[in-house]
C-alpha cells in the first residue's frame, strides 16, 4: 500500500500547496508538543517533590505524646507522659508487620543557644539520640566513618555520627575528624562518623546540622532515663502502616494508661499518607495534562479534517480526471487518507522531537544549575510517547474518512464538470 | 464494438426536469471514426458521458465490447474506463503538478504497472504525439496545442479500445486543431474506434461518419469521405 508510486503521488500533493501543508501540520506539531510537554514537566514536578519524600521509607509513622484530653483509671485529663523504652518492645512484639521501630529523643536545635563547644569553636546543633536502625527509615550518605551500631548502644560509648555542616562549624578545611572530640552539653563524645543527608524534606540544612548520639549514651548523659520523646515505626512492604496505624496508637494508649477513645493524647504523623496524598494529586495532574494535550491535538485534527475537506473540493476536478483515467473509488480513497496519515504522523513526529528536545534542554539546564526544589528529571516514557504515536495515527485515519469519502460520493461526470 | 440501445437521460433541476436523449439507438463498429455533431445543448457530452462510463443512462441498454454496461459497480466501472476507454477532453485535464510523462504515465499507474515500464511505456507514447523533448516539462509550460497531444498522449497509454473526445479542438486554434486532427486520423488509421464530439464542420468532416443529434435524437447518420487534416492544414 505504501509503495513508492504512492509516497510519490503523495508527497506530490503535498507539496503542491506547500504553505498550507505546512500550517496544518503545524497544528498538529503543536499539539503533540504540548501534550508530551505537559506530561514530562508534570512528571518532572513528581519527580521533584517525590525525591524531596526522598529516601524516606515512605511506609512509616512517628508517632509522640501529647497531654491527655480524658481522665482514666484514675489519672486526670491534662496529664503529661512520656513513651517508655519497653513500649519499643511490646511495640515489636505485637506487630511483627513492623520492621523496624526505633525510639528517638531530641536535645537542642541549630537555631537555638550553643550547645556543641570543640577547643575554641562553638555552634548550636540538633542533638538526636538514636538507635542504628533509624538510618533505614531515613538513609543517609556516611561520607566517613560509621553511623551509630549496637555495641554503642548496648556499652553507651559516647560515640557519635555528625553532619557535614557541623564538620564545616567545627573544623578547618581538610582537618582529621573521625577520632576527634566535641563537647556536648559539656560532656566528651568521640566522633565516629560524618553523614550527608540524601533527602530534603525542606530541612537539609537543619539535617546537615545534627548530631547523632546512640539512644541510651542520650538517656545516661541528658537525664532522660528510658524515656522516649517520640518513636518511628516502618511496616514492612505487604502491610499498609496506614492500616496498621489504629491498633498501633491503641496498643501505645494502653500501655500508657490512656482511655482507649482519647485521641488527642497521642500526635502522629502518617509518611504514607502524606506520599498518597502527593501521588494522588500528581494522578490527578497527569489525567488533566493527558486531557488538555489531548483537547489541543484534537484541534490539530480538526485542521487536518477541515484542511483535507478543502483540499478534496479544490482536487474535485482532478479526482474527476483520475476516475475517468481508470483510478478506483479505493484508489482515491486510500490516497487522501495516506495523505493525511503521513501529514499527522510526520507533524506529529516533529511535535514529539519538539517535545524529547525541549525536555533534553531542561535536563541540561538543571544538569547546569544543580537540583531544584520540587523539581526534578522531567521524563515522558516511551510508553506515553507510544500512546501520543498511536492516537495521531488514529486521528490521521479519521481525519481522513470524511473527506475520503466525501471525494468519491460524486459521479465522474460531475466532478469533471467543477471547474 | 458500441451498442447502443434506446437511451433515455434526464437531467432534474429543482422541480424541472430536463430530458436530454430521447431514445437514442447507436452502433459503432471497431475501427470506425465518428464525429458527434449537434448545436449547444443538444446532448452531444451527455451521450459521450454515458459511452465513457462517467455517467449513467436512465433507460436502455449499452454494450461496449460484448459487456453489458449498466448498473456496475464503480470499482468494475473503473477498470472499464481503465482498459477499454481513453478520454480527451476539451480543457485538456492534465494534472497540473505532474510532468507531461507522469501526466501520460498514469493511467498505468491505475493499471498496477511497474515504474520502469510505465516510464518506457509513456516515453513511448509522448515520442508518438512529438512531444519527448518536453517529457519533464509541467503542463503550464506548455502551449495548448502541446497540452492536447500529452492528453492524446495519456489517452492512449493504456491502449484503450475505444478513444473518446469531447470537443478536443475546441479550445485550440484552426492550425494547431488541425494538427492535433492529424494526430487523431493516424492514431485511427492504425485501428483504433474513436468518437469525436464536436459542433464544427471542418472538424466533422475530418472523421468517417457523422451523427447528427436534435432534440435528444439522431437526426441523421451518414458516412462521409475523409479529409485527412493534413491536406486541409495547407489550404
Ligand atoms: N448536470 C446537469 N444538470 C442539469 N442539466 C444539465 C446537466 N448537464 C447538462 N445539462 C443540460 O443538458 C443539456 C445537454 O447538455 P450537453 O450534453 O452538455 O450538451 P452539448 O454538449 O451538446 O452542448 C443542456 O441543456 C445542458 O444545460
Ligand atoms: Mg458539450
Amino acid at each position: 500500500m505504501f509503495n513508492r508510486d504512492r509516497w510519490t503521488e503523495i508527497l506530490e500533493a503535498l507539496n503542491a500547496n506547500r504553505f498550507r501543508t505546512f500550517l496544518t501540520a503545524f497544528g498538529v506539531a503543536w499539539g503533540i508538543f504540548i501534550l508530551v510537554a505537559l506530561l514530562a514537566l508534570i512528571n518532572g514536578l513528581r519527580a521533584g517533590v517525590s525525591k524531596d519524600f526522598g529516601d524516606f521509607a515512605t511506609n512509616s509513622m512517628y508517632v509522640w505524646t501529647q497531654q491527655t484530653s480524658m481522665p482514666y483509671k484514675g489519672l486526670p485529663k491534662g496529664r503529661g507522659f512520656r513513651f517508655k523504652l519497653e513500649d519499643i518492645q511490646v511495640l515489636k512484639d505485637n506487630f511483627p508487620q513492623l520492621t523496624y521501630v526505633s525510639p528517638r529523643n531530641q536535645l537542642g536545635g541549630y537555631q537555638g543557644s550553643n550547645n556543641v563547644t570543640r577547643n575554641a569553636r562553638t555552634g548550636a546543633f540538633t542533638i538526636n539520640g538514636d538507635y542504628p536502625d533509624f538510618i533505614k527509615q531515613q538513609p543517609m550518605d556516611i561520607t566517613q566513618g560509621r553511623f551509630i551500631s549496637y555495641s554503642d548502644i548496648e556499652e553507651k560509648r559516647k560515640a557519635i555520627v555528625i553532619g557535614v555542616d557541623v564538620v564545616k562549624s567545627l573544623y578547618d578545611k581538610d582537618e582529621e575528624v573521625i577520632g576527634t572530640y566535641i563537647k556536648i552539653n559539656g560532656v566528651n563524645f568521640m566522633v565516629v562518623g560524618v553523614f550527608q543527608a540524601t533527602n530534603s524534606d525542606g530541612n537539609s540544612e537543619e539535617e546537615a546540622n545534627s548530631i547523632f548520639v546512640p539512644f541510651t549514651t542520650f538517656g545516661q548523659v541528658f537525664n532522660y532515663a528510658d524515656n522516649v520523646n517520640y518513636m518511628v515505626a516502618t511496616a514492612e512492604d505487604e502491610t499498609s502502616i496506614t492500616d496498621l496505624k489504629p491498633q498501633i496508637l491503641a496498643k501505645l494508649r494502653e500501655q500508657r494508661t490512656v482511655h482507649p477513645d482519647d485521641e488527642r493524647a497521642l500526635g502522629n504523623f502518617d509518611r504514607a499518607e502524606a506520599f498518597g496524598k502527593v501521588t494522588g494529586l500528581f494522578d490527578i495532574l497527569s489525567f488533566v495534562g493527558f486531557f488538555v494535550g489531548f483537547l489541543i491535538l484534537a484541534s490539530g485534527m480538526i485542521g487536518i479534517i477541515n484542511i483535507m475537506l478543502i483540499v478534496v473540493k479544490e482536487r474535485t476536478k482532478e479526482i474527476g480526471v483520475r476516475r475517468a483515467i481508470g483510478a478506483s473509488p479505493w484508489d482515491i480513497r486510500s490516497q487522501i487518507m495516506q495523505e493525511s496519515l503521513v501529514l499527522t504522523i510526520i507533524s506529529g513526529m516533529c511535535g514529539v522531537a519538539g517535545a524529547a528536545g525541549l525536555i533534553w534542554a531542561m535536563n541540561y539546564a538543571l544538569d547546569q544549575s544543580g537540583p531544584v526544589d520540587n523539581f526534578a528529571n522531567p521524563t515522558v516514557n516511551i510508553g506515553i510517547v507510544l500512546i501520543a504515536l498511536l492516537i495521531l495515527i488514529i486521528a490521521g485515519i479519521l481525519a481522513g474518512l470524511i473527506p475520503a469519502m466525501k471525494a468519491t460520493k460524486m459521479k465522474p461526470v460531475d466532478a469533471l464538470r467543477i471547474e | 464494438m458500441i451498442d447502443l440501445q434506446n437511451i433515455h437521460k434526464s437531467y432534474k433541476t429543482g422541480t424541472n426536469s430536463l430530458h436530454v436523449l430521447k431514445g437514442i439507438d447507436f452502433h459503432v463498429k471497431e475501427g470506425e471514426m465518428v464525429s458527434i455533431m449537434g448545436s449547444s445543448g443538444s446532448g452531444k457530452s451527455t451521450l459521450l458521458n454515458i459511452l465513457g462510463m462517467l455517467d449513467e443512462a436512465d433507460e436502455g441498454s449499452y454494450t461496449l465490447d460484448g459487456k453489458s454496461i449498466r448498473n456496475l459497480n464503480e470499482k468494475i466501472a473503473a477498470q472499464y474506463r481503465n482498459k477499454f476507454l481513453g478520454f480527451i477532453f476539451q480543457s485538456f485535464n492534465l494534472i497540473n503538478y505532474k510532468t507531461a510523462l507522469d501526466n501520460v504515465a498514469m493511467p498505468l499507474y491505475y493499471q498496477g504497472v511497474k515504474r520502469a515500464e510505465r516510464t518506457d511505456k509513456a516515453m513511448h507514447y509522448l515520442e508518438k504525439v512529438g512531444l519527448a523533448q518536453w517529457a519533464t516539462h509541467l503542463p503550464n509550460e506548455l502551449s495548448g496545442g502541446q497540452k492536447q497531444r500529452v492528453a492524446i498522449a495519456r489517452a492512449l497509454a493504456s491502449d484503450p479500445k475505444v478513444l473518446l473526445a469531447d470537443e478536443p479542438t475546441g479550445a485550440l486554434d484552426t492550425k494547431t486543431s488541425y494538427e492535433v486532427m492529424e494526430l487523431i486520423q493516424g492514431i485511427n488509421d492504425e485501428g483504433k474506434t474513436i468518437l469525436v464530439v464536436t459542433h464544427e464542420d471542418d472538424i466533422a468532416q475530418m472523421t468517417k461518419r457523422i451523427v447528427n443529434l436534435k432534440d435528444g435524437q439522431i437526426i441523421d447518420d451518414t458516412r462521409v469521405q475523409q479529409v485527412l487534416a493534413k491536406n486541409a492544414a495547407n489550404v
